[in-house]
C-alpha cells in the first residue's frame, strides 16, 4: 500500500466498509424509490401519498442534522446543545429566499416587502435582506451564516479551553439568546410568526407533487453527500486526531496538536451541515419560526444521536429516523404518552445503551465510547476480560 | 367656585370659634335648631344652617353633612322629624338623623328629601374636609391634609395654620406644612411665595411637584419662577437617585429569584460535577406543592406558605434522592450522559404533572401580607412581595452557609468537592454524601419553587423558563461556592434591570447571555473558581 497517492486509498477504504455501503445503498435507493412510489396511481397498493413523501423528507433533514451533531460529539467530544441554532439559521436563510420569491402575491400585495414588514409599517427592505432574491446567494448564505457563527463561537470557546459541561451550557445559552432575538419583531425576521406562506422555489409551486419529490430527492442526496463527507473526515488522519482529542485532550495537546484548530474545523463543518439540513427542511414543512431555536429542540437532536449510537455516523441517521418516526406515531396515537416515552428513552439509553443502538450490532471497539457496558453492569455480569471494549 | 370656598372658610372659622369654647349641651340644642333650618326652602338659609351645624362642634355633624351631601337626608312630612331612610318592601324604614333611634315605617310619599344644589355641595365638601382636619383619628387627619394639598385654595391658609398649631403628630405636621406652603406659593405675598418654595424644595410628593411646576410656568413673578425651577431641578436630582435605588431594588429582587433557582444547581454541580437538567422541574414541583398545600387548607391561605416551604423541601428533596439513587449514581464519571439522563427525567416529570394536574396553569393565591407596597415617598415605593423574596433569599443563603460550614455533612460535602478520591480514602462515604447533596440541592430548588409560585404562573413549563437562567448563574458565579452563586445571581439581576430601560427587557436578556458567553472565555471556571489539581480532571 505504499503507493504515492495515499489519499485515494483511504477514501476507498472508508467507503468500502459494510456500514457505508449499506447506508448509501439505502439512502440513494430511497431517493429513487420513494418518488417512483409516489408516481404510481393512487389505486395501486404501493402508492405513497405525497404527505408521506414530505414526512420522510423531513426525517432525512433531521438525519443530516443528527449526522452533524455526531461529527462533533461522537468524534470530537464536543456536546453541543445549540446545534438547533445552526439548523434554524440555515432554515431562515432559505426562508428569506422563499419570502422574496412571493413577490407581490402576498396579502398586502407589496412588490418588495414581505407581508410582515408591511404589517409593521416598514418602508424599506432591511439591508440584510438584500441579495436573498437570488437563489445562489441564498444557498451560499445557508452555509455561510451558520458557518461564520460557529467559527466565531468556536474561535472564542476553544481558544480559551472551555470544555465539557461548560461548553454545553454556553452553546445552550447561544441558542437561547438567538431564540429571544428572533422573537423580536424589530429583528426583521417575522418575529413570533416567523416566515411562512411560501409560494414557489426556482419557479415551481412548492405545493406541487413534483416539487415535493424534487425536495425529497435533494434531501436524500444531501444526506448521502453529508454522510460521505463525514466518513472522509472521520477516517482521515484528521479524524484520528479528532478521536484522540475526544479521548485525551490534554495528551493530544502535549503531543503537539493544535487542539483548538481541529475542534474549530470540525465544529464549523458540522454547523454548515446543520444549516444545509435546515435549508432543506423549511420548504418541506412550509414554515420557519423562532421555536426552532428553543434549547429543548437542540437537546432532542442529541438524544437521536445518543439512541442511534454516537461515533458511528450511521447510528445518528438511524436514531434520527427512528425517534422521529416514533414521535410522529405517538404524538398522534397517544399524545399523553409521548413525553413519557421520550423521557424514558433518554434515561434508558444513557443507562443501558451507552453506545446506542449501533453499539448492539457492531463490534468495532475503537468507535464509540471506551466501554461497552457501564461499569456497574459489567461488574455484575460475567463478562470475560478483553470482550468489553479495547 | 372661589366664592364657595370663601363661604366655607367663613363657616369653618365659625366652627373653630366653637371649638375654642366647647359646650356640648348648648351645642347639641344648637344642632337641633340648625338641622331644622335645613328644611327651609331658601338656599341662603340652608347655607347659614350648614355654618351653624359646623359651628356646633357636635360629633354627629360629620355624619349628618355626609348624609346631606349624598342626598340621604329626609323630612317626615307628618311629624317633621329629620330622618335617614332605608328602603324596604312597601315603604321606608326611617331613622332619626339626630338621635339614631329607629322611627316608624312610612310610605314613600310620607317623606320629603331635603334638597341640595351644587353651590351647597361645594360648601359641604370643604366643610367636611376641614372638620376632618380636627378629627380624633390621626389617619383621617392625615388624609384630610393630603386632600387639601391636591386642590389648594388660598382661602384655606388660616384654617391650616390653626390646624398646624394644634397638631402633635409629626407626619401630619409635615403634611400640613407642605399644604400650607403650597397654598402660599399661589398666595399674594411675594416674599412668602419665595419662602414657601424653599420649604417645598426637596419634597417627594407628586402633588407638590405639580404646585412647583405651575409656579415655574407662571409669568407674573420671574423671581418665583426661577426659585421654583431651581427647586424642581433639585427634586429631579433626588428623583434620579431614588430611581437608581429602585432599579437596584428590582435588580436585587430578580437576583434573589435567580439565586433561589440556581443555588441548588450550584451545590450539586460543585459536589458531584453533575449537571441536573431536571433542576427546573424541582422548582416546578415546589410550586405545585404550594398549590396542593393551598388547596388542602383553603381557610388558612395566610399561613399556607409556612406549611408549603417545609413541605416543598421534603417532597423535592425525596424526589431528588430517588433520582440520584436510581439514575445518577449509575452514571458516575460521565457528566454529559448524566446531563442527558436528567433531561429525560425532566421530560418525565413535566408530563407527569400534566397528567396528574392539567396542562393548564394552576391558581396559587398570594397571601394578603405579601401584596401591597411600602411607600418610602412619592418617588420610591417597594412592593412587599419583592421585599419578602429578597429577605427569603438571604434566609436560605444563610441557612445553606450554616449547613455547609457548621455541620458534619457540610464538611464532608466540601471535602468531596475538593477531592473526591482523597475524601473517599479518608473514610467519607461519598455515595451517601452524593445522595444527600442531591437531596439538599433539590430541596432548596423546591423551596425556591414556593417563592416562584408567588411571582409567576404555576404550570408544567415553569421549570423550563428558569433552567437556562440558573445555568447562567452557575457558570458565571463558579461552582461549588455559595458566594459565587450569590454574587453571580445578584450581578446578573442588577445588570439586567439596569439595561432594561435602555434596551428593553428582551434585548437586556440577550446582552446578558452574550456577556456570559464572552465572560466564560476569560474565566472558563466562573467568577469564584475552585483551585487545585483535582478540579482539573
Amino acid at each position: 500500500m505504499s503507493s504515492p497517492t495515499r489519499f485515494p486509498s483511504f477514501i476507498l477504504r472508508s467507503l468500502s466498509g459494510r456500514a457505508p455501503v449499506t447506508v448509501l445503498t439505502l439512502v440513494l435507493g430511497a431517493a429513487f424509490l420513494v418518488p417512483v412510489l409516489n408516481l404510481l396511481p393512487e389505486s395501486n397498493l404501493f402508492h405513497m401519498p405525497t404527505f408521506m413523501v414530505g414526512l420522510v423528507g423531513k426525517y432525512l433533514c433531521y438525519a443530516l442534522l443528527a449526522l452533524s451533531v455526531d461529527l462533533v460529539w461522537g468524534y470530537c467530544g464536543i456536546l453541543s446543545l445549540g446545534h438547533g441554532a445552526f439548523f434554524a439559521l440555515g432554515g431562515y436563510a432559505m426562508g428569506m429566499h422563499l419570502m422574496r420569491q412571493i413577490g407581490d402575491r402576498g396579502v398586502y400585495g407589496h412588490p418588495v416587502l414581505p407581508d410582515f414588514m408591511v404589517f409593521l409599517n416598514w418602508d424599506v427592505l432591511p439591508w440584510y435582506w438584500y441579495g436573498f432574491d437570488n437563489f445562489l446567494f441564498a444557498m451560499v448564505m445557508v452555509a455561510l451564516v451558520p458557518g461564520i457563527l460557529a467559527f466565531a463561537f468556536g474561535w472564542f470557546a476553544f481558544r480559551s479551553r472551555v470544555t465539557g459541561v461548560y461548553l454545553s451550557i454556553i452553546t445552550q445559552a447561544m441558542t437561547y439568546a438567538l431564540l429571544l432575538a428572533f422573537f423580536r419583531n424589530d429583528m426583521g425576521f417575522g418575529g413570533n410568526n416567523g416566515l411562512t406562506d411560501f409560494r414557489d422555489l426556482l419557479g415551481l409551486d412548492l405545493r406541487s407533487d413534483a416539487m415535493r419529490r424534487g425536495l425529497f430527492i435533494a434531501s436524500a442526496l444531501a444526506l448521502a453527500i453529508g454522510y460521505v463527507l463525514c466518513l472522509l473526515v472521520t477516517s482521515s488522519r484528521l479524524g484520528k486526531v479528532l478521536v484522540t482529542i475526544r479521548d485525551a485532550e490534554s495528551r493530544s495537546r502535549f503531543l503537539g496538536y493544535r487542539v483548538e484548530n481541529f475542534k474549530l474545523f470540525v465544529f464549523t463543518l458540522s454547523a454548515i451541515l446543520a444549516g444545509v439540513a435546515g435549508a432543506l427542511y423549511v420548504p418541506q414543512v412550509g414554515i420557519i419560526n423562532p421555536g426552532e431555536f428553543s434549547p429543548i429542540n437542540s437537546i432532542e437532536i442529541v438524544i437521536w444521536v445518543a439512541l442511534g449510537g454516537r461515533g458511528y455516523l450511521f447510528g445518528a441517521i438511524f436514531g434520527a429516523l427512528a425517534v422521529n418516526a416514533a414521535k410522529s406515531y405517538f404524538t398522534v396515537a397517544f399524545p399523553e404518552i409521548w413525553l413519557f416515552f421520550l423521557g424514558a428513552l433518554f434515561i434508558l439509553t444513557t443507562l443501558f445503551l451507552p453506545r446506542g443502538a449501533a453499539g448492539l450490532i457492531t463490534r468495532n471497539p475503537d468507535a464509540g465510547s471506551a466501554t461497552v457496558l457501564p461499569a456497574w453492569l459489567s461488574s455484575i455480569l460475567p463478562v470475560r476480560k478483553g470482550e468489553s471494549g479495547s | 367656585m372661589f366664592r364657595a370656598f370663601a363661604r366655607a372658610i367663613v363657616v369653618v372659622l365659625g366652627f373653630l370659634a366653637a371649638v375654642q369654647v366647647p359646650n356640648t349641651a348648648v351645642a347639641a340644642s344648637d344642632l337641633d335648631a340648625a338641622v331644622a333650618k335645613l328644611t327651609e326652602k331658601s338656599f341662603s338659609v340652608k347655607e347659614a344652617a350648614i355654618a351653624e351645624i359646623v359651628a356646633s362642634g357636635d360629633p354627629r355633624a360629620v355624619d349628618l353633612l355626609s348624609a346631606y351631601l349624598e342626598g340621604g337626608l329626609f323630612r317626615n312630612k307628618k311629624t317633621g322629624a329629620i330622618v335617614t331612610v332605608e328602603k324596604t318592601e312597601g315603604g321606608y324604614l326611617t331613622t332619626d338623623a339626630l338621635t339614631g333611634s329607629a322611627l316608624e315605617k312610612v310610605k314613600k310619599r310620607g317623606v320629603k328629601k331635603i334638597r341640595i344644589n351644587n353651590k351647597l355641595r361645594g360648601i359641604v365638601k370643604t366643610a367636611l374636609g376641614a372638620l376632618q382636619l380636627f378629627s380624633d383619628s390621626t389617619e383621617t387627619r392625615l388624609k384630610a391634609a393630603r386632600t387639601i394639598l391636591a386642590n389648594p385654595s388660598p382661602a384655606m391658609v388660616g384654617l391650616l395654620e390653626k390646624a398646624l398649631a394644634q397638631e402633635d403628630d409629626a407626619d401630619i405636621r409635615e403634611s400640613l406644612t407642605h399644604s400650607l406652603a403650597a397654598l402660599k406659593v399661589i398666595g399674594d405675598d411675594p416674599a412668602a411665595r419665595i419662602a414657601a418654595v424653599s420649604t417645598l424644595s426637596g419634597s417627594m410628593d407628586p402633588s407638590i411637584w405639580q404646585v412647583l411646576g405651575r409656579a415655574a410656568d407662571q409669568k407674573d413673578d420671574p423671581a418665583l419662577a426661577a426659585a421654583a425651577q431651581q427647586a424642581l431641578e433639585s427634586i429631579e436630582n433626588q428623583k434620579a437617585i431614588y430611581s437608581l435605588i429602585e432599579t437596584i431594588f428590582f435588580g436585587l429582587s430578580l437576583g434573589a429569584v435567580l439565586m433561589l433557582a440556581a443555588v441548588g444547581l450550584a451545590i450539586t454541580f460543585g459536589v458531584m460535577g453533575v449537571i441536573n437538567m431536571a433542576h427546573g422541574e424541582m422548582l416546578m414541583l415546589g410550586a405545585y406543592t404550594t398549590f396542593v398545600v393551598q388547596s388542602l387548607m383553603p381557610n388558612a391561605i395566610e399561613y399556607s406558605l409556612f406549611v408549603a416551604i417545609p413541605a416543598a423541601f421534603i417532597v423535592t428533596g425525596l424526589v431528588g434522592i430517588a433520582i440520584e439513587r436510581s439514575i445518577i449514581r449509575l452514571l458516575y464519571g460521565r457528566p454529559l450522559e448524566t446531563l442527558l439522563a436528567t433531561f429525560g427525567v425532566s421530560l418525565f416529570l413535566q408530563q407527569a404533572v400534566r397528567t396528574i394536574f392539567s396542562p393548564l396553569n394552576q391558581p396559587v393565591t398570594t397571601p394578603d401580607w405579601m401584596s401591597g407596597f411600602y411607600a418610602v415617598n412619592g418617588a420610591l415605593s417597594l412592593t412587599y412581595n419583592r421585599l419578602y423574596i429578597i429577605a427569603f433569599c438571604i434566609l436560605v443563603f444563610v441557612a445553606l452557609l450554616l449547613v455547609l460550614k457548621r455541620t458534619p455533612l457540610g464538611l464532608q460535602m466540601r471535602a468531596v468537592t475538593q477531592n473526591r478520591a482523597m475524601a473517599s480514602s479518608m473514610g467519607i462515604r461519598t455515595g451517601r454524601v452524593d445522595a444527600l447533596t442531591f437531596g439538599l440541592g433539590s430541596g432548596i430548588a423546591g423551596v425556591g419553587g414556593v417563592a416562584l409560585s408567588q411571582l409567576t404562573n404555576v404550570g408544567p413549563n415553569l421549570g423550563q423558563a428558569y433552567i437556562v437562567d440558573s445555568f447562567m448563574v452557575v457558570v458565571f458565579g463558579g461552582v461549588g461556592n455559595l458566594w459565587g452563586t450569590l454574587v453571580g445571581a445578584m450581578t446578573l439581576g442588577v445588570a439586567n434591570k439596569f439595561m432594561e430601560p435602555f434596551t428593553g427587557a428582551v434585548v437586556a436578556k440577550i446582552l446578558v447571555l452574550v456577556f456570559i458567553i464572552l465572560f466564560i472565555q476569560r474565566r472558563p471556571r466562573g467568577l469564584f473558581a475552585l483551585k487545585g489539581r483535582a478540579v482539573e480532571s
